[in-house]
């Protein structure tokens, strides 16, 4: 096992009264594929946010690299080496697919942006993810399809040389052979030593590209278990029940007596 | 902001044969699929400018029709300079209306900039005379202010206006056409820090803001005015030429060949470089046509504004190009050339499209939207300069009465959103030229200003309901 790259401690997060994060605790490592399963609402969203420094975290302590860090804004994030694809993928429709995949971190100085090295590099890593559908990187993002959408967002978080990069759902509107490229792509970044975390209601997606399968149940971290000594039907259990044999959340009669 | 390097080498093509290049990706098109596209686009609701373009035209052969006096020399380059003042302002609304927010405060807030300018020729440099010393202190203190936030918000530009405004206020520099141009700009610059702060840091909405100080000012000019005063300015020869002035016929040759030379320059230039690369790029043909028609419109243009346009001409000579439209021209570059090419306008769209993903994106989305009022307030002081000195004075009407209407309807004619995210510097002279149109043609149709007014109105109804439309049907589009 290699040493872990990011380390999140004891979260814990509630929107107003609602406790979404219950002392969360999630290891990182490099060079392996993080799973992130849970039911609708389990709160993964809600943990990526918190790391990528859009949510302010209540309580816990974020490490990377061993060294405790504290991320206020997605810029922290992002200067850490932190790429994140979010669920409701973040692009700004009125950009085309080149402004949207350098927001916020343009190439050139700031009186003139370099435009020919950015749409160059753009396109390089569009073709290496297989973009075959997009008819030009010029094309406004409002007129691609969901799925053109997502292989942009995902494009855009490849893009920089980063450490980790999260995944939100990023296959969910993906056609056979999109979903092909993008699972290759997980492991090809794990294989260069990048962590990655790839939350997934698909359980063949999961098990085919993951080293680890962490499971939330109701916002609380029920098992972190290797993928290659659980079975299908345990992660189903621990998603919809917290539980599964010996596994997860402690049997309410254990607590008891 | 980070420079990350993106990494040099991409990833190797990955297994399984897949296709490793864009399959149907295309860096150009023929003029056919071009032409095509655009249609294709009008259809999907992105119509930008040609509504406006269209209105325009027909506008110009109804007036031409309906009165002699309209489309001749003299009056074309009287419109031109009668709606140049709101057409500036209305440049610096696209900015804000780019966000999705509003500036009604920007008419009589140039009022307020009118106001201190010819208050300051008026009063040979002494301020404080001409306001009283209450009125002045506080004035000082609202420019000390201004310049606090925006050193709070780091919008530099705005904090080193701000101080030059109180600099000329407090030292009483004599009277100067140049200072009191600069000072009407920096009193402005520090009025759109103080709205920006209260929209972007306090949060209260654009509308309700920029409506409370669209009274406000109107109050602080009748108290720098004074009730039936006015101020001339026509004596100060520089600032009465700005807009009555042109160019003598070797500077509108010179004028011709930098915009017509300079855009073809800069346009050619930039599409060759992109064909060299191997980027996307338009068709050629269609690039040598716009630049051959841009060339075209500047010579015939600037042969006509070079022949004596005076109404007897026997008596007097009027020609050359108004001084107006290369004021027009540099401001229409230099707020195209911020929102295209620099970091900051790339955010202003981002911001206006999607404020989160912009936040994402690590933009300080709020510092870009105080920032927008600043460059709307100063483009609005700018367009007070060039509306009194077409007037040669300044009144307590200064910047009321229609001036909102006519800057928010010539962007809204023009082309940009009010929804946000969509715009150009360019839609607001396309829009203004409308206006100016509709208003110098009814005038000479001797209409009342009630027409006039119930007209303009209309255009901007129907022009916001043209947006409205194209936007759901790009929204369905997407469906
Ligand atoms: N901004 C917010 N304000 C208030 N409540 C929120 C907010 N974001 C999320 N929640 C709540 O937090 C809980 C977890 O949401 P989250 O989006 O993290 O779920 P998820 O595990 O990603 O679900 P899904 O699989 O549907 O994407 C939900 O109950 C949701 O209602
Ligand atoms: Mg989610």
């Amino acid at each position: 096992m290699t040493e872990p790259l990011l380390e999140l401690i004891g979260i814990n997060k509630s929107f107003g009264p609602v406790h979404v994060l219950h002392d969360v605790n999630l290891t990182v490592r490099a060079g392996e594929v993080t799973a992130l399963v849970g039911d609708n609402g389990a709160g993964k969203s809600t943990l990526i946010k918190c790391v990528a420094g859009i949510h302010p975290t209540d309580s816990g302590e974020v490490r990377f690299r061993g060294e405790p860090v504290h991320i206020h804004s997605p810029k922290d994030a992002a200067d850490l080496g932190i790429e994140v694809v979010y669920q409701d993928l973040a692009l700004a429709d009125n950009l085309d697919v080149v402004q949207n995949m350098f927001l916020g971190r343009e190439r050139g100085s700031g009186w003139l942006m370099d435009e020919f090295s950015m749409e160059r590099a753009a396109r390089e890593t569009l073709a290496s993810l297989s973009v075959r559908t997009v008819k030009s990187v010029r094309t406004p993002v409002s007129a691609l399809s969901g799925g053109q959408r997502q292989t942009v967002a995902i494009a855009k978080a490849v893009l920089w040389d980063s450490k980790v990069v999260l995944l939100d759902e990023p296959t969910a509107a993906l056609g056979v052979a999109q979903t092909r490229q993008v699972l290759d792509l997980v492991r090809r970044l794990a294989e260069q030593g990048l962590g990655v975390v790839l939350i997934s209601h698909n359980m063949a997606d999961v098990f085919e590209v993951a080293d680890r399968i962490c499971t939330l149940y109701l916002g609380r971290l029920v098992a972190d278990l290797p993928a290659k000594e659980t079975t299908h039907s345990q992660v189903v259990e621990l998603i919809t029940a917290g539980r599964s044999g010996e596994l997860g959340l402690a049997r309410p009669e254990h607590v008891t007596l | 902001m980070t420079d990350s390097p993106a990494k040099t080498e991409t990833p190797p093509p990955p297994v399984g044969g897949a296709i490793s290049d864009f399959g149907i990706d295309t860096t150009s098109q023929s003029t056919r699929e071009a032409i095509g596209n655009y249609f294709a686009r009008l259809r999907g609701g992105e119509l930008g400018s040609l509504p406006a373009l269209l209105g325009l035209a027909a506008l110009v052969i109804a007036f031409t029709a309906l009165s002699d006096n309209f489309l001749t020399l003299n009056n074309t380059a009287n419109l031109i300079a009668q709606g140049a003042g709101k057409m500036i302002i209305a440049m610096g609304l696209v900015y804000v209306l780019l966000l999705g927010e509003i500036d009604l405060s920007a008419g009589t807030l140039s009022g307020v900039c009118a106001a201190v300018m010819a208050m300051h020729y008026v009063r040979d440099g002494n301020l404080l005379g001409g306001m009283g010393s209450t009125v002045f202190y506080v004035f000082v203190l609202g420019m000390v202010v201004a310049a606090g936030l925006a050193i709070l918000m780091r919008i530099w530009a705005g904090a080193v206006l701000s101080l030059i405004a109180v600099a000329i206020a407090m030292l009483g520099v004599p009277p100067n056409a140049w200072i009191e141009m600069l000072l009407a700009v920096c009193v402005g610059a520090a009025i759109g820090c103080i709205t920006g702060f209260m929209v972007s840091k306090i949060g209260m909405p654009s509308f309700v803001v920029t409506l409370a100080l669209f009274i406000t000012w109107q109050g602080v000019i009748l108290q720098f005015i004074g009730e039936g005063g006015v101020f001339g300015i026509r004596t100060s020869p520089i600032l009465f030429n700005v807009a009555n002035g042109s160019l003598s016929l070797f500077g509108s040759w010179l004028l011709c060949l930098i915009a017509a030379g300079g855009y073809a320059a800069v346009v050619l230039g930039e599409h060759f470089r992109r064909l060299r690369k191997g980027l996307v790029t338009r068709p050629t043909p269609i690039v040598l046509f716009k630049v051959g028609a841009v060339a075209a419109i500047a010579i015939l243009a600037t042969w006509a504004l070079t022949i004596n346009r005076s109404p007897n001409p026997n008596l007097v000579t009027i020609q050359g190009v108004p001084y107006v439209v290369p004021i027009i021209l540099a401001l229409l570059v230099v707020g195209t050339y911020v929102l295209n090419r620099t970091r900051y306008g790339r955010h202003i769209y981002a911001v206006g499209g999607n404020a989160e993903a912009a936040r994402r994106a690590g933009i300080n989305v709020s510092k870009i939207r105080a920032s927008v009022f600043v460059v709307s307030a100063s483009a609005a002081a700018i367009g007070a300069i060039v509306y009194s000195s077409k007037a040669g004075s300044v009144d307590p009407q200064a910047g009321g009465l229609n001036t909102l209407l006519f800057a928010v309807g010539a962007a809204v004619i023009g082309g940009t959103s009010l929804f946000g995210g969509r715009g150009k510097v360019a839609h607001a002279v396309i829009g203004g030229l409308v206006l100016a149109v509709v208003e110098n043609g009814l005038g000479l149709l001797r209409q009342p200003a009630a027409v006039v007014n119930i007209v303009t109105g209309l255009v901007l109804l129907l022009a916001a309901t043209v947006d409205a439309l194209s936007r759901r049907r790009a929204a369905a589009a997407l469906r």
